[in-house]
């Protein structure tokens, strides 16, 4: 934050309102919880609510709106390897070192050292 | 010596010390949780059962303490806008209220917990319970911290505001993105755990 005792005062306005937002949205994503809605969908209402939330709290208290670009290319650079992250167990998954293959010409029959050359 | 850079912008990055390393420790905690978040995303695409939260743990305390949170990052914020308009007494009363609110919190944790020790709900009983202790174990943990660190700069720590005023409030404010990012990863665990 910086600025003249002006540009603070707004900011402090904004810090209220933005309370206010953040404490009506967490009602919200409580009286949402009740809705009658299948579990997928729940989740993605409860998400979206919780980034709006943690986007106000980012932007305004963190003060991310009006950041210089290194922290941007810091921030990016998290995401980026946040996502990295989370497919990390995926290629686990696919790995198959070690794990026993079946070739699609297995019951062929074998050759002879000689004849390969 | 003075170690340069402490209020002073780098030419090079725009920032003062205190502001790029604050966000670089952050980006270090985004790892930390964010790899936690994941291990829970695969831990429950991966299991046949997964209860909803909302039939092991209590809904209404855990929203209570969510307006806790909140509450006290705006009074984190108006104190480091109490400096800023050269208020200090102010900034001694909203920094007092977020250490108590903090302490609030943990207390409410902490009843939680005991509620869930006395009916053997532990993390061995099942992969929910696991994932739900270490996560809000690890985020009281950075709570802690945080009052730590806050108590340091209401009590001992505000005697710089006489000596080096621009450094105090440099150390306030990242103090707060610190407590925002505690509040942050509040936001996400709550409906994570508590609702779906």
């Amino acid at each position: 934050m910086s600025g003249s005792i002006e540009e603070v005062k707004k900011h402090v306005a904004a810090y209220q309102k933005v309370g206010v937002t953040l404490l009506v949205l967490t009602g919200v994503t409580v009286a949402a919880s009740y809705l009658p809605t299948a579990v997928p969908l729940a989740i993605v209402i409860a998400l979206i609510i919780a980034t709006t939330k943690g986007s106000l709290v980012a932007s305004i208290f963190m003060h991310l709106r009006n950041e210089r670009k290194a922290i941007y290319w810091a921030l990016a650079m998290t995401v980026l390897f946040w996502v990295f992250l989370m497919f990390l167990p995926l290629l686990g998954q696919l790995d198959h070192i070690g794990v026993p293959k079946t070739l699609s010409n297995a019951n062929a029959p074998a050759m002879h050292a000689d004849e390969e050359h | 010596m003075d170690i340069p850079y402490t209020v002073a912008e780098r030419p090079d990055t725009g920032l003062n010390n205190v502001k790029l390393g604050i966000w670089l420790f952050l980006a270090s905690e985004v790892m930390l949780f964010g790899g936690l978040f994941s291990s829970y995303i695969l831990l429950r695409v991966g299991a046949t059962e997964w209860p909803v939260g909302s039939t092991l743990l209590n809904v209404p305390i855990g929203t209570f303490n969510t307006a806790v949170l909140i509450i006290s990052s705006i009074t984190m914020v108006m104190a480091h806008a109490s400096l800023k308009l050269d208020e200090f007494g102010k900034y001694k009363t909203y920094m007092g209220l977020t250490i108590l609110l903090a302490l609030t919190f943990l207390a409410v944790k902490g009843y939680e917990y005991w509620e869930k020790v006395s009916n053997d709900h532990l993390p061995a009983e099942s992969t929910y319970l696991a994932i739900y202790w270490t996560l809000t174990g690890l985020h009281g943990l950075h709570i802690i911290g945080g009052i730590i660190v806050n108590s340091y700069f209401w009590g001992p720590g505000s005697a710089m505001w006489r000596t080096k005023r621009e450094q105090f409030i440099n150390r306030v404010e990242a103090a707060g993105l610190y407590w925002h990012f505690v509040d942050l990863v509040w936001i996400f665990l709550f409906p994570v755990l508590y609702l779906l």
